[in-house]
């Protein structure tokens, strides 16, 4: 027994059983993956759906991102849950009343949905291959055509009626299954720190900047791997896309912080202990400071002095980093300093994530890594960049 | 239910073993089979049909309406119901999962706050006999206490349960009984109702890979027991009885008393009624 459990430290009082930290890096890693989700899939629709036709170079790049990361999704819940074996209980017989028991649902429809419009964005490729390849290696291809081999312009033009219909449906598909995540920790009463009515916006805000920054970090990636260049209009177009959304995002959570302790409720006063002490580097130095101030001015920098080529493409990949790392930091002061803030108001617990077992640090780690992974065979089974440069 | 029959002592091993809670050795193997029978009842609602009865011979779940009482100016603070819950119902005996523990609330003089720890605090766990015994050190030998008293504390049993509400599978539920219970065999363990939960009642339960906490001991009050730590408490600082008989101790209880009830601004409307509480209780 002594080496399952993980117990916390303490100051102050806490609650006897709260010094068992309930969820781990893995619920971190969990909202993080579907904001990313939500992320790239934004990117995909502003082509789709909006006609931002600069970033056509990435929209279907960032639509097998979106996919990626929505298979992995999954994978820290189960990893996570002492019975993943019963997972399906909460879909054969879902508790109405629980923010998470629709999660299921939400998630598998949005697979389904992200599955068929990929089927559409590929379907030209998956033909073609089918009558290019021969023998064994052909079979597979003409499985996945589903019989629908007809790449006439007729054809298309139906096709991407479907897009367009696709794109549409999950544009309140992928934003509502990742405020809806938002929902889960601010829809709780027990923990000043997470409830909150604007938590799902600022999830769902910070989602979409760490989905845009993922896709510029793998499309200049790809673009050196390729040894193409990085088609300068789409990467602005995305750039401008973050900046507008970083600044959303930080207003509102300087507008969630201003609200929490201009109400001052009881309990205030571990809150403000809990920000000027354990708070200060992750928060206020890297979530904040390197993370969303620092990428904010340097891309402010970069458009008002019209930097172009090389220096452009550095700085935004850069920012694109930083961004990703303070959304991380986001979801972990978020969940994880939830329940270091002691539900007694009186203590504060000190989480130190353990680096191995089934809810540590590597675990979390692999889980970050599969999607990447999956995207390399993806993207070689699928390639986004023909189709979109032709 | 023959199974549960079967693992059911006759009372009067069961009085015997609440009686001699220092000999734990003695006490070993009733208190596994307790236990067993705490799983039973606590499982023997499916989360699928929480409406239907459990099937416990001789109890009707729609006559009684379980209750239950602290009065704080009686508890001396001297830990056994926390022992006595431990042992019936099979909890880990490390300092960091309880069904039921007690705060104790000093406050010194020119102190404006009271200092509060329990007996899972490091000091106290140090000063304590062994793993599973439990003791207050004396840690304001030498200060000016102005104010001091004990406080237990357990499950709510809420009449609107935020446990029971954020429960994904329904595998925790409260009983027509009033009794907030969870089906170990539904469990998923995705501790959401461990965040829920406002009063920290709840955890994590590694041996079984599920939540647990409280339940009034249901596997003793559908016998017409009582729960292991008011049947223990020396003092009668804890009360437990039926609502709908007005003669019942916590009845009683709460009519003769001005009673009140922890973090009544959640909504959640707790089913354990405290005397003798002060403002720092939390």
């Amino acid at each position: 027994m002594e080496a399952l459990i993980h117990a916390s430290p303490f100051t102050g009082y806490v609650y006897p059983n709260e010094t068992i930290v309930p969820w781990t890096v893995l619920i971190v890693v969990y909202p993080y993956l579907t904001g990313l989700v939500a992320g790239a899939f934004t990117i995909s629709s502003l082509y789709q759906v909006f006609g931002f036709t600069q970033l056509r170079p990435v929209a279907h790049f960032a639509l097998l991102i979106s996919l990626c990361c929505m298979i992995t999704v999954p994978l820290p819940l189960l990893l996570h849950l002492g019975h993943p074996e019963r997972a399906f209980n909460a879909m054969i017989t879902p508790h109405v009343t629980s923010a998470f028991a629709i999660f299921g649902y939400a998630a598998a429809f949005y697979i389904i949905l992200l599955v068929i419009e990929t089927w559409f964005v590929f379907r030209p490729h998956i033909v073609q291959q089918a009558q290019k390849q021969t023998g064994l290696l052909a079979w597979p291809w003409r499985i996945l055509s589903l019989g629908s081999v007809d790449v006439s312009e007729k054809a298309m033009s139906y096709d991407r009626k479907w897009l367009f219909a696709l794109a549409i449906i999950g544009i309140p598909g992928a934003h509502g299954l990742h405020g809806y995540v938002g929902f889960v920790f601010g829809s709780l009463k027990s923990r000043e720190w997470w409830s909150s009515d604007l938590m799902p916006v600022i999830f769902l805000l910070s989602a979409i900047i760490s989905g845009t920054a993922l896709v510029i970090i793998l499309y200049v990636l790809s673009c050196k791997l390729r040894k193409v260049a990085v088609d300068l209009s789409c990467l602005k177009v995305m750039a401008f896309s973050l900046w507008g959304f970083m600044m959303f995002t930080l207003l509102l959570e300087g507008v969630e912080f201003a609200s929490l302790v201009y109400r001052g409720r009881e309990g205030i006063d571990v809150i403000m202990e809990f920000v000027k002490g354990p708070l200060v580097i992750p928060f206020f130095i890297l979530q904040f400071g390197f993370g969303s101030a620092l990428p904010l001015a340097v891309i402010t920098f970069l458009i008002w002095r019209g930097t172009s080529g090389t220096s452009l493409i550095v700085g935004i990949t850069g920012c694109s980093i930083l961004v990703l790392l303070a959304v991380l930091m986001m979801r972990y002061n978020v969940v994880i300093g939830g329940q270091e803030i002691s539900k007694t108001a009186r203590g504060l617990l000190a989480y130190h994530p353990p680096i191995f077992g089934r809810e540590g640090l590597l675990a979390a780690g692999i889980v970050l890594v599969i999607p990447m992974v999956l995207l390399m065979v993806l993207v070689r089974l699928f390639p986004p960049w023909e189709k979109a440069a032709a | 239910m023959d199974e549960n029959e079967r693992l059911e002592p006759p009372d009067k091993e069961r009085r015997d073993f609440l009686s001699c809670l220092g000999s734990a050795i003695a006490c070993g193997a009733a208190a596994v089979a307790a236990n067993s029978v705490a799983s039973s009842a606590t499982a023997a609602t499916p989360a699928a049909a929480a409406a239907a009865e459990p099937a416990i011979p001789g109890y009707d779940w729609s006559k009684n309406q379980w209750g239950f009482g602290v009065d704080a100016e009686k508890c001396i603070g001297c830990l056994r119901c926390v022992e006595a819950c431990k042992k019936e119902n099979n909890v880990a005996l490390d300092p960091n999962h309880f069904r039921t523990w007690v705060e104790r609330y000093v406050t010194l003089q020119g102190e404006d706050k009271a200092r509060i720890d329990s007996q899972a605090d490091p000091v106290n766990i140090a000063a304590s006999p062994k793993e599973g015994e439990y003791r207050f050190a004396n840690r304001y030998k030498n200060a000016n206490v102005e104010k001091a008293f004990f406080v237990p504390k357990l499950c709510n049993h809420c009449t609107n349960p935020a446990c029971v509400q954020v429960c994904p599978t329904g595998a925790t539920y409260k009983t027509e009984d009033g009794v907030v219970v969870i089906d170990h065999t539904y469990c998923i363990g995705c501790q959401y109702c461990v965040q829920a939960c406002p009063y920290g009642a709840r955890f994590f339960n590694e041996e079984k890979n599920v939540t647990d906490k409280c339940t009034w001991c249901y596997h003793r009050i559908t016998k017409g027991l009582q729960p292991a730590c008011v049947e223990v408490c020396p003092v009668g600082a804890r009360v437990f009885g039926d609502r709908n008989d007005k003669q019942s101790p916590i009845s009683q209880f709460i009519q003769n008393n001005r009673v009140r009830v922890l973090k009544p601004e959640t909504g959640n409307a707790p089913n354990v009624f405290y005397v003798g509480i002060d403002k720092d209780v939390i």
